[in-house]
């Protein structure tokens, strides 16, 4: 296929992609349903593999969709459907526009040692440790945590300056969001990784693609037995090297008339550029000279590394259910938290940090903001995992957004009646910090707002009452302690559950009030 | 207020017609008090809440009393809880599409609905279904969960609420309406027409840590004050509110309260309830405040049975 068809075709596929994504991440109305969103998230490379071996049905296995693509048509994974692949596209784009010799690329020696390595690495940490390099390092979680540090709150203040607008003539239309700012520690890492990124996408096309990203660089071995690969053909090719510079893959060696297909990511902008029609995408044909003659050590270990991974992460990831894990709750210090309060769904905190790779898409749909980036709550590891911080929201009883969107399944399937069973802490009630002890004023804020009257009010002194609690029916869903209105100490709060328990039904009785025949008054 | 004062005041500057139109809506606003209407309290029992309003209001004479032509109205129901119809812990959808439609039949330029929740305000707005009913009714549902939509105001005479941060909204509209629902609560021990002007302020919490009562009765003294109240009683919760936790706490009592007098309201409210009136703080201190009386036996009141 010579036709410009393709790259106007990878266009369009990738700007809905992208626009899918952006919006996944700036819904600040809840509008989206889950089911498109999961659609969306389902070919992820990275989450779907987590998703796969914690589930372990095939129905979650996008990745084998996407293993096949890539034997099918190489890399066409990074330029239609990594999001923070077609981002960098459109920031080699606006490079170009900035400077004309940022999008003049030149055919460039891959990085092999380095990107071999740190996919290697990558499946290592992973197997034996955790997914601490898929949080560092895979796109998608890379590209959500961008969309939720920075741009999701650049949209919202451009929202809430047309809202403003709006409102002025009497259009309510729009809703005003909250630009919310999280722990100034958690920004570092995000941060690095957007000047890296935007920097090396900038001035250098796709080279953190296929320098560091692991997905790219396994994807790209799987493309070195692809069918279709982009070919020069030798008769037509005046070696104008058009295509060679303006390749942000860098991949093209229009002097041998070969293209590093473990690089090229089928933008298609070759084809077009080609003023001779040489190039075409199109079914692989053995070259008769110099065809894998020499074997690549890197290669090998790379072989084996893969087969370990989709061998070895079910059985690794069985061993570790097993481990029990040491209650924290017995402390009888209340005033502290002795345990953070992790998700609805995370089924433990450990379960949870096994797959959650922070790619932050539960932070920013979170409708109450009380999931936030940890910084050292979970300990080092956990970094920008999220964490439900009562002081900025509470768990919605209605809502089980998270659970439903989590593209890794660190956030375990649960329905609503489920989830509102689930109790992810305890409340702990310091009557000395009460208003109506201190105040002897009526408050009673805790209970009022107490989903299952875990939180109940008792006679004090006159006509107050004063809350008592029902930890046995607690759900750990935080609206005591957000509603609490003492200061700096709350008193009332959720002590996080490190493993997650059932709590028990409210017990509810007929209320026994005959209904007046007429009004008494 | 002063954003909305200013456009106003740029566009009344060029048009001497919109001036005089401004002075007219102001004697509206004068003759809009309830001297019109017949009875201070009409009751209704046993009907739906829509029929149990159409017959109430035209015993009070008609929406006509309270709202003339031109006006923009302020219908504030209970929207606090992420909770279904079914559960009783907001205003019936059916009886607020019900008011907005008396209201806009009586010639008013635009309603609005809105309520600060308690819960998350979206979600509030969408399950308690009162969104998409005042939106299939004509009203326009303005968002009120994040501070940006409040603006300081000063209650003179208060005793503790000096001042408070109420919604843009109520501010902009020439009269208002409460369609509180009657329920059992927590600290206050019930929830009727005063307790429902926790939903047009921002900061609940400050009320909650300075004498909760008397910020309620207080808050009563702020002069853009309620010209209705329609009070919904047709699920009446009697525990564990104001959220509920089942449909057990319900009783079906299928009334409704209309009165002028919001203490009047809550004190036959808590006669419903079979509750001691003096002993429901904010009501005998808004009562003191000179807000309404709890002698609800000399008010000319309309008892219907459907």
């Amino acid at each position: 296929m010579k036709t410009p068809f393709l790259r106007k075709f990878r266009i369009f596929f990738s700007a809905l992609v992208f626009i899918g994504f952006f919006l996944v991440f700036v819904d600040f109305k809840n509008l989206l349903p889950a089911k498109y969103i999961n659609i969306l998230l389902s070919l992820q490379f990275i989450p779907s593999i987590l998703k796969f071996f914690d589930l372990k049905t095939i129905i979650a296995a996008g990745f084998i969709a996407v293993v096949v693509l890539t034997l099918l048509t190489g890399r066409t994974y990074c330029s239609f459907l990594c999001p923070l692949g077609i981002g960098q596209d459109i920031f080699s784009r606006i490079g170009g526009r900035i400077r004309k010799k940022f999008r003049r690329y030149g055919y460039k020696k891959p990085f092999t040692v380095v990107r071999y390595t740190l996919l290697l690495l990558t499946i290592i940490v992973s197997l034996i440790w955790g997914v601490y390099m898929l949080t560092l390092l895979d796109p998608y979680s890379i590209f959500g945590r961008s969309m939720t540090f920075f741009i999701s709150p650049a949209v919202a203040v451009l929202n809430n300056l047309l809202e403003g607008i709006l409102a002025k003539f009497d259009i309510y239309s729009l809703i005003h969001v909250p630009v919310v700012t999280y722990k100034p520690f958690v920004y570092i890492v995000p941060a690095l990784f957007a000047l890296l990124i935007g920097g090396l996408s900038l001035t250098k096309g796709r080279l953190y693609c296929n320098m560091i990203c692991p997905v790219g660089t396994l994807l790209g071995l799987l493309s070195k037995i692809s069918l279709l690969r982009i070919r020069i053909d030798e008769d037509k090719c005046t070696r104008c090297g058009r295509c060679a510079i303006g390749c942000k893959s860098s991949c093209i060696d229009f002097l041998k008339y070969d293209v590093d297909v473990s690089r090229c990511v089928d933008c298609f902008n070759c084809i077009k550029t080609c003023p001779d029609k040489a190039i075409s995408y199109g079914i692989f044909r053995l070259k008769r000279k110099n065809v894998n003659t020499d074997t690549d050590p890197e290669r090998r270990k790379f072989v084996a590394g893969a087969v370990l991974m989709f061998l070895g992460i079910p059985s690794a990831l069985r061993g570790q259910e097993k481990k029990a894990i040491q209650s924290t709750k017995e402390s009888t210090v209340k005033e502290n938290k002795t345990c953070p309060v992790c998700p609805p769904g995370a089924i433990s905190i450990e379960d949870f940090q096994k797959n959650c790779t922070a790619c932050s898409l539960c932070i920013s749909n979170c409708p109450t903001g009380a999931l936030q980036p940890a910084w050292l709550e979970y300990g080092i590891a956990g970094i920008m995992q999220p964490v439900m911080d009562y002081h900025k929201g509470f768990c919605n009883y209605n809502c089980t957004k998270c659970i439903d969107i989590c593209p890794t399944n660190a956030l375990h399937p649960l329905l609503l009646e489920a989830k509102k069973l689930t109790q992810l802490g305890q409340v702990h009630f310091i009557k000395d910090n009460c208003v109506v002890k201190n105040e002897k004023t009526a408050c009673g804020a805790c209970s009022e707002s107490c989903p299952t009257k875990a939180v109940y009010m008792v006679p004090y002194e006159g006509d107050l009452v004063i809350p008592e609690t029902n930890p046995e029916i607690c759900i750990g869903c935080g609206q005591c302690e957000f509603s609490c209105p003492t200061t700096p100490f709350k008193a009332i709060f959720v002590d996080g559950n490190p493993v997650h328990q059932v709590a028990k039904k409210p017990v509810t009785t007929e209320l026994e009030i005959t209904i007046p025949e007429e009004f008494p008054f | 207020m002063k954003r909305r004062d200013f456009l106003k005041s740029s566009a009344g500057a060029g048009l001497a017609a919109g001036a005089a139109f401004g002075l007219g809506r102001y004697d509206d606003l004068l003759t809009s008090r309830s001297e019109n209407a017949r009875y201070d309290m009409v009751a209704i029992m046993g009907g739906s809440p829509d029929a149990m309003f159409d017959l109430g209001i035209q015993e009070l004479g008609g929406m006509e009393t309270f709202v003339k032509k031109g006006q923009k109205v302020l219908v504030k129901p209970n929207i606090g809880w992420d909770v279904v119809p079914e559960y009783g812990a907001c205003t019936n959808p059916l009886l607020v599409s019900r008011v907005i439609e008396h209201v806009l039949k009586a010639g008013a330029k635009e309603v609005y609905v809105f309520d600060n929740s308690v819960d998350n305000g979206p979600s509030c707005y969408k399950t308690s279904g009162i969104e998409r009913a005042a939106r299939n009714a004509g009203a326009k549902v303005v968002p009120a969960h994040t501070e940006r939509y409040y603006q300081q105001v000063n209650i003179p005479g208060a005793v503790v609420l000096k001042t408070v941060k109420v919604h843009e909204v109520l501010l902009d509209t020439d009269v208002f309406i409460n369609v509180p629902i009657l329920k059992s609560h927590d600290t206050t021990r019930m929830t009727a027409c005063l307790k429902n002007m926790m939903g047009v302020i921002w900061d609940r919490r400050w009320w909650h840590s300075n004498n909760l009562d008397q910020c309620i009765a207080d808050y009563g003294l702020f002069e853009k004050k309620p010209v209705l109240h329609v009070l919904d009683c047709y699920n009446v919760m009697f525990r564990n509110g104001p959220r509920g936790i089942s449909r057990q706490d319900l009783v079906q009592m299928k009334s409704q309260i209309i009165t002028t007098d919001w203490v009047a309201g809550d004190t036959a409210a808590t006669k419903l309830m079979n509750l001691e009136t003096s002993r429901i703080t904010h009501i005998s201190l808004a009562s003191k405040l000179g807000l309404g009386t709890m002698n609800i036996d000399s008010l000319n009141i309309k008892r219907i049975q459907m």
